[in-house]
């Protein structure tokens, strides 16, 4: 068990908290930049999947995870990226100049629709976002002239400066620089006092304004910067897929990231990753266990959806803190041991919490 | 002006669907404060069910639909007691999350035992009939939704008025501790509007499978099924069903005369403006936590 003796309270908010985290992120760096060189093409691109999805993650976690606002839409950001990203390259933008401006319309869209979305809340504010995103997928359907509709878009390689990154571990290394930045961001964006205003506001709007927090202010920026990271993580993803059409980016796509930050565990950047790691390896650990299974069973089409839904049921049951909530837990076990007791991470209030006066 | 009448009835029909799968929506919110996104899909259920009792089994048709809504009525109040009582005092969003996920175990189990070709339901006794009333063709298939809603809504009404359960209900759903302190069975109670949440779904899914097809993906009409819902405001039955009608009505009009792509999104346009000009719904119940 390790005691941190801590003489300031700047040590409270040091990104590391420790000389361990320091040797172990060390480590983590080193094995994804030396992962190109040492895993076969296929997986290298299922890592850049892996990224891009955990920086869609990074940007819901920031507004579901620390904010408190569910939002079912954030498929339509991605759209509005990968869309935005793929329309000016073809009109020869550069790349660099087309990435941010994805992440600029995203957050413009974010804006448009938190103005009203401040006044929901709960229940309401989700379904809100749930429309927004159907709206935005029959746009792109109907907006033939710059989205073509069903005919979809081929996507062109980025370009960095003139020189086009056309392999694999090119993009990936494009994915993981923008995944750093953005975690970089939100951590540092956490442990400031704005971040602190939005966990307030997450645990009592009431508490929270009366500490002088202006909701609408905090929703709004939380709402617009959570759109632009999605929006830019949606870019990356069409140039990942190679091909975007309107149904890449429906529904399902905006229940899948929210999954993610849920499976990873809510209120942690750390849950935002292992739940895309959790997501985006799914697939592929499905596809090795039906090669297993009886070809009854193992070749039926639609199995993924249904085992995924068995996967999340169980979760939501079992494990309300998500993957990031087991880790704690079992790390909690060694720390403590044999003085571990189950009760640490129990909730306390197990009644039903009504939301109807708020 | 015919024309008119015939796309209202076809619109009041589709939008009576609207109005009862939202109804279960409203049922389950009003009394445990859970919003299930599952519904849709129990909805679908509830068809597949029928269809076999019907089309396989060669059941009656009044037989076979109340078949198959009993069995889902048993089926409601399980996942009730078996699954979603389990995650009480959670926040909301948990479980909005279980119902997703139940959404999407539902559709893959349908599709693993009814197959995921579209199915046309079995003759019922509305089927090929039409009335004519002064110019405008009455298709009995319409009818028969539009009807079938009347009676259920009346139904309801006399259920939660007239009698101990649906008394019972109410106060569970409008105070539980106080329900509970009185004598009311909460569990139970809870349970039991899965149950009748359930029949109403699979009531509507069978009154909507002959114009409709029989597909696991019909789950999905649940989501236009929210905006009547939250048109209606998530409080009353009264207004969810006129909620229902609205979006309905509107649907078909746009159809008809607006550029296409407008019907698939008029039901979420007129939600978000009601949304906008009322946070919480129209007829809401929300109030202001004193400090």
């Amino acid at each position: 068990m390790r005691i941190l003796f801590k003489t300031s309270y700047l040590d409270d908010i040091r990104l590391f908290q420790h000389e361990g985290q320091v040797l172990w992120y060390s480590l983590l760096a080193l094995a994804v930049l030396a992962a190109p060189w040492l895993l076969p093409v296929f997986y290298v691109g299922e890592l850049t999947q892996i990224f891009i999805l955990a920086i869609a993650g990074v940007g819901l976690m920031l507004l579901i995870g620390y904010t408190g606002l569910v939002s079912l839409g954030h498929g339509a950001f991605m759209a509005i990226g990968a869309y935005t990203n793929t329309y000016l390259i073809t009109k020869g933008v550069p790349f660099l100049v087309a990435f941010p401006l994805a992440g600029l319309a995203a957050l413009v869209a974010g804006i448009v629709i938190a103005v009203p979305a401040n006044r929901m809340s709960g229940i309401y504010l989700a379904i809100a976002t749930l429309a927004f995103s159907q709206i935005v997928e029959q746009v792109i359907v109907r907006w033939e002239p710059v989205t073509r509709g069903f005919q979809g878009m081929a996507v062109p390689p980025p370009d960095l400066l003139g020189v086009p990154l056309t392999q694999g571990w090119q993009l990936y290394y494009l994915a993981l620089a923008v995944l750093a930045l953005v975690v970089l961001g939100a951590v540092n964006l956490v442990r400031s006092p704005t971040g602190r205003a939005l966990v307030a506001i997450r645990d009592s709007e009431v508490s929270a304004q009366s500490l002088g927090v202006s909701l609408f202010r905090y929703k709004t920026a939380i709402f617009a910067l959570s759109a632009c990271i999605t929006g830019l993580a949606g870019a990356l993803l069409a140039h990942r897929m190679r091909f975007i059409s309107p149904d890449a980016f429906n529904y399902l796509m905006s229940v899948q990231l929210l999954l993610m930050v849920v499976v990873g565990g809510l209120g942690s950047i750390h849950g935002a990753i292992l739940g895309a790691v959790f997501v985006g390896a799914l697939p592929q650990a499905l596809a090795i266990m039906r090669e297993y299974l009886p070809s009854a069973i193992g070749r039926t089409p639609g199995l993924e959806p249904g085992l995924f839904g068995v996967v999340m049921v169980l979760i939501v049951l079992f494990e309300p803190l998500g993957l990031y909530g087991r880790w704690l837990k079992i790390k909690a076990l060694f720390d403590y041991f044999p003085l571990y007791r189950r009760a640490t991470f129990k909730r306390q209030r197990s009644y039903l919490k009504t939301e109807r006066v708020r | 002006m015919v024309e008119v009448f015939q796309l209202l009835v076809g619109g009041i029909a589709q939008g009576c669907v609207y109005g009862l799968i939202a109804l279960g929506f409203v049922l389950i919110y009003k009394a445990t404060e859970m919003v299930n996104f599952a519904q849709g899909d129990l909805m679908m259920l509830g068809t597949f069910v029928a269809f076999s009792c019907i089309g396989t089994w060669g059941m009656n048709y009044w037989a076979g639909l109340a078949a198959a809504a009993l069995a889902m009525a048993a089926f409601g109040y399980l996942l009730d007691a078996v699954v979603l009582r389990r995650i009480i005092g959670q926040p909301q969003f948990a479980v909005v999350i279980l119902t997703i996920s139940l959404g999407f175990l539902f559709r893959s189990a349908a599709g693993f035992i009814w197959g995921h070709e579209t199915l046309n339901f079995p003759d019922t006794p509305f089927t090929n009939r039409m009335s004519d009333v002064g110019g405008v063709i009455l298709s009995w298939e319409h009818l028969s939704i539009i009807f079938g809603t009347l009676i259920l809504a009346g139904l309801l009404y006399l259920f939660f008025n007239y009698t101990r359960l649906g008394n019972a209900m109410l106060a569970a759903s409008q105070n539980q501790l106080a329900a509970y302190y009185v004598g009311v069975p909460v569990k139970h109670i809870n349970s039991l509007i899965w149950a009748l949440s359930a029949i109403v779904a699979t009531i509507a899914g069978v009154l909507f499978a002959p114009i409709s097809l029989v597909e696991p993906s019909n789950g999905f009409y649940g989501i236009k099924a929210f905006a009547a819902a939250v048109i209606g405001g998530f409080g009353s039955l009264l207004g969810t069903v006129l909620g229902g009608l609205i979006i309905g009505v509107s649907e078909t009009l746009a159809a008809r005369y607006l550029p296409p792509g407008f019907k698939e999104i008029v039901a979420y346009l007129l939600m978000l403006v009601v949304l906008m000009l009322r946070p919480h719904g129209l007829f809401s119940t929300l109030q202001r936590k004193k400090v």
